[in-house]
């Protein structure tokens, strides 16, 4: 089977790489690019762990071809802080302990960074139902919630 | 003898413990730098994948493996035929025939053969050119029906002397504990309630599949990076199936995505090490979610019996209990922890738990979280709640008239020191939420768990560079901040400031011998190493600094990470700082460490009460977690926020399989829901916040006072969402999970 060379944007940098027809962008962006940040938890899309943005949208890049980035702008937890500067998720998420084995980390940022750009002022509810559906098994959310919060309040009265 | 007579406990004020610093591995986490299980890889690597049984309970007549490695790519096959069979240790027997089957297929996902090859899509085309003829065999998976007299027999032969004769050879082992006269202490009661309780099948849940990656070399040495909450344990168990030594197999941790006992085995790595010894390549392996679920270790599914006497003003006269757990195809359910905790919050004349390891055709159960104390408690608890409720008793009261406390002889034997349960029961009685108001439809449950805790072989060494900064070794994978804990730890005897010291998990090759991360031990039992370690080094400091002042060592102490003249006679000399004895230390006698190898008793037993507020929908049977809080006794909280995390993720997880979570089989023995959308853990918008109160009552076997925390938190959540539900529904329930079908049908009375 012959691989599709892919031309795309990761976190901003021009990429290429070849990659088998029916290979997840997920893969793609592990194996092909060695960018393990994004996790596969279940490669159905119940889990959240590969989540990703892809012109901006978030999506689960184990249920995207890699041959669909074809063009696209993808963006993930490895373009999340710019050089040594956190950005205040990723900040919020450690202040406030919102991760044990922190697994679902990336995938949880990268959702909530996505929720932040849609709506700066979430309420707990809404936090809880945009993330529903990132999975995590050790903390019970609670600390992740207050960590969104919190990095919320913080990046509004900072704009 | 009391359970941990050992006093190490000393009274003292902490400058850095109880302080909620940031953890070591907190930017990596949050970057996506860190590595787990499946983010290594190796030149020239091979990548393998699994065949399973797609039968519940099927003898192998042939495996013909002659078109896969004829594929252009494949450059190995494995069946179980390249391993040599253990014929000395049963229990490592069982784990090797659990990674690859031998005559027989025991349940569905069983491994029957491994494929490597130079990439993921030739290895799965040559998955389907592997031919086995199987031979169909008649299944069970209830554990009740496993017992009868005519179930399909797993294994001949197996049970031990402790079960009676005439019982189906399904039923391995039989457990039995207690003291007293249950027939007379049940005469006493003014009434005696029995019931029988069911739970199910519930899985870890880790959002990590297993994977690791093997080497190993043509003069025997050998390689395995993986995710496991025990490497040592990883070395031991694949060195002894592959005959090797345990010195020759180097295991590195990688960091690990969750575990919560599951991680306590070896699935795939025997597996990859065969593979890479008949490849001489470096082989990765790594699960997809389905075959987590059908191929790695759930928990027991359960069926309980339940009776208990209790008088009109709450005092429990006696009580029993027989449960039956079946841990899937292999002995070893969590049947015997499960009897022995069943009643160890009551303080009773007349107690007994009789308990029934059995053997059924679904994967090998793992640990899971206090293995085997979250059904007992549901069964217990939920009885408990009923006879309270029918005598008009606050169930809260019912639990602190009958509460165990120190000196009390607990139900599996040791009588108990200074423990907790008193202290989460009066915190949950004065807590605002016991007096809340409830609304149309809602109920509120409490509940009590136990967990044993343990301390088991550990080993660590402390160095001090040559600028006076600390590295800390240990043996344990961080599975939820125990590095940020042993740093704390050590710069607490140390006397300097958390950011100086640096912990990492060493490889095998590193330290001595260490037993899993399990048992709520890390905390305990790595951190008595480690400050036993750090006094290690802080005495030889003092050597240096008293030979430098020309004073007998015993001159010398140290204090606020210096050493210091001792007493009146040992001159005046001005503090010596550790940077200051680290710069000469070369002058001095050499490099300076402290280590301490161990396997400490007196791991300090836990307590924790549970209070949650359900709303039940009479029209769909849905139940809406409202309000949680967890009480629960941390002895020393070490870093508050991983302690409540702790309790938060224990408890949420036991919400799970209260309400959710469940392995559901056909007919045919085939599990249905192999994947995260139909086993279906909590999720963000299921639940609320999750309250907690630390209770801190110091363990006399601990330096500082630490308990293990990480357990407990899933024993009373069960029973405490059961008695929430069957409040708010008005009728008892008394199978797991609480489902809407199943609550509607309750509440409808059908």
């Amino acid at each position: 089977m012959s691989k599709i060379h892919v031309t795309t944007s990761v976190n901003g940098d021009p990429t290429e790489f070849l990659c088998d027809a029916d290979e997840t962008l997920l893969d793609a962006l592990r194996d092909r690019l060695g960018m393990t940040g994004s996790k596969e938890g279940c490669g159905t899309g119940d889990c959240g762990a590969c989540s990703v943005t892809v012109d901006g949208r978030l999506v689960c890049s184990c249920l995207m071809l890699g041959a669909e980035a074809e063009g696209r702008e993808i963006g993930t937890i490895e373009g999340m802080a710019k050089g040594d500067q956190l950005h205040p998720l990723q900040r919020k998420f450690i202040e406030h302990a919102a991760l044990q084995c922190g697994i679902c980390t990336p995938g949880l940022l990268v959702a909530a960074k996505s929720l932040l750009e849609n709506n700066p002022d979430p309420t707990e509810e809404e936090t809880r139902y945009w993330l529903a559906g990132n999975l995590c098994r050790c903390t019970g959310y609670d600390k992740i919630i207050r960590a969104v919060l919190d990095a919320a309040q913080e990046m509004r009265e900072a704009s | 003898m009391a359970l941990d007579d050992k006093q190490l406990y000393q009274t003292r004020e902490f400058k850095v413990v109880g302080t909620r610093v940031k953890r070591p591995d907190g930017i990596d986490k949050v970057t996506g730098k860190a590595r787990f299980g499946a983010d290594m890889s190796a030149p020239g690597m091979l990548i393998a994948r699994v065949l399973r049984s797609p039968h519940a309970h099927a003898r192998i007549k042939s495996i013909d493996t002659s078109a896969a490695e004829a594929l252009p790519g494949v450059h190995a096959v494995l069946t179980r035929a390249d391993f040599d069979e253990i014929t000395d240790d049963d229990f490592t027997a069982d784990i090797l025939d659990n990674c690859m089957a031998g005559e027989k297929a025991l349940y569905d996902g069983h491994a029957v053969a491994a494929v490597a090859a130079n990439s993921p899509s030739v290895a799965k085309a040559a998955l389907k050119l592997i031919k086995v003829d199987y031979e169909v065999l008649p299944h069970v998976t209830d554990v009740d029906a496993a017992m009868a007299a005519d179930a399909p027999v797993l294994h001949e032969g197996r049970a031990n002397e402790t079960v009676p004769a005439g019982m189906s050879p399904n039923v391995l082992s039989r457990y039995e504990f207690g003291h007293g006269d249950i027939e007379a202490g049940l005469a006493k009661a003014d009434r005696v309630i029995e019931r029988t309780y069911r739970t199910e099948a519930t899985h870890q849940g880790y959002i990590e599949p297993h994977a690791c990656l093997a080497s190993m070399g043509a003069d025997g040495q050998a390689d395995l990076w993986c995710c496991t909450q025990g490497h040592y344990m990883v070395r031991n168990t694949c060195a002894a199936i592959m005959g090797m030594e345990q010195g020759q197999l180097r295991v590195t941790a990688s960091e690990i995505g969750g575990g919560f006992g599951g991680k306590t085995t070896v699935f795939l790595e025997p597996v990859a090490l065969a593979l890479s010894k008949k490849t001489s390549r470096p082989v990765k392996m790594v699960m997809s979610r389905s075959e987590v679920l059908r191929a790695t270790g759930p928990t027991a599914s359960s069926s309980i019996d339940v009776r208990i006497g209790m008088t009109k003003d709450g005092q429990i006269t006696a009580a029993f209990a027989e449960l039956r757990y079946q841990g899937g195809a292999y002995p070893g359910s969590p049947v015997e922890f499960g009897s022995m905790s069943a009643f160890a919050p009551y303080d009773l004349e007349n107690v007994k738990t009789v308990g029934w390891d059995v053997v059924t055709n679904r994967p090998k159960q793992a640990a899971y979280r206090a293995p085997g104390a979250p059904m007992a408690a549901y069964a217990v608890e939920s009885a408990v709640d009923e006879l309270a409720k029918g005598f008009g008793l606050d169930p809260l009261a019912v639990r602190l008239e009958n509460a165990a406390r120190e000196g009390t002889r607990a139900s599996y034997g040791p009588t108990f020191p200074a423990i907790g349960l008193e202290a989460t029961l009066r915190a949950a009685k004065d807590h605002p939420h016991w007096s809340a108001p409830l609304g149309e439809n809602q109920g509120r449950g409490v509940a009590c768990g136990f967990w044993f805790n343990f301390g088991g072989d550990t080993c660590v060494s402390l160095n001090i560079t040559p600028d006076g900064t600390v590295t800390v070794s240990e043996g344990n994978p961080d599975i939820g901040g125990s590095r940020a804990s042993m740093s704390m730890m050590a710069a607490e005897e140390l006397g300097i400031p958390y950011e100086q010291v640096r912990t990492i998990v060493a490889d095998t090759g590193s330290l001595g011998q260490n037993e899993v991360t399990d048992g709520s031990r890390v905390t305990f039992a790595v951190g008595l190493a480690t400050i036993e370690a750090a006094r290690a080094a802080k005495r030889e400091m003092c050597k240096r600094a008293a030979q430098v002042w020309g004073i007998d060592e015993d001159a010398v102490e140290w204090e606020d990470g210096a050493a210091r003249p001792a007493g009146p006679n040992a001159g005046k000399h001005p503090p010596m700082t550790i940077k200051e004895i680290a710069a000469i230390a070369s002058n001095t006698g050499g490099p300076i460490a402290g280590h301490h190898e161990a396997n400490p008793e007196g791991a300090g037993v836990s307590f924790a009460t549970h209070m949650v507020d359900t709303e039940v929908d009479p029209d769909t049977g849905a139940v809406k977690i409202l309000r949680y809080t967890v009480f629960q006794d941390a002895g020393k909280a070490v870093h508050p926020d991983y302690v409540e995390g702790q309790f938060q993720g224990g408890a949420v997880q036991g919400i799970g399989w209260a309400l959710n979570e469940e392995y559901i089989y056909g007919d045919d023995g085939v599990l249905q829901n192999a994947g995260f959308l139909d086993y279906r853990i909590p999720v963000a918008s299921d639940l609320p916040m999750i309250d907690t109160v630390i209770l801190e009552i110091p363990n006399p076997g601990h330096p500082y006072g630490v308990r293990g925390v990480g357990e407990t938190s899933i024993v009373p959540p069960l029973a405490a969402v059961a008695n929430a539900v069957s409040e708010a529904a008005g009728v008892r329930l008394t199978q797991l999970p609480m489902s809407p079908p199943k609550v509607l049908k309750a509440v409808q009375g059908l």
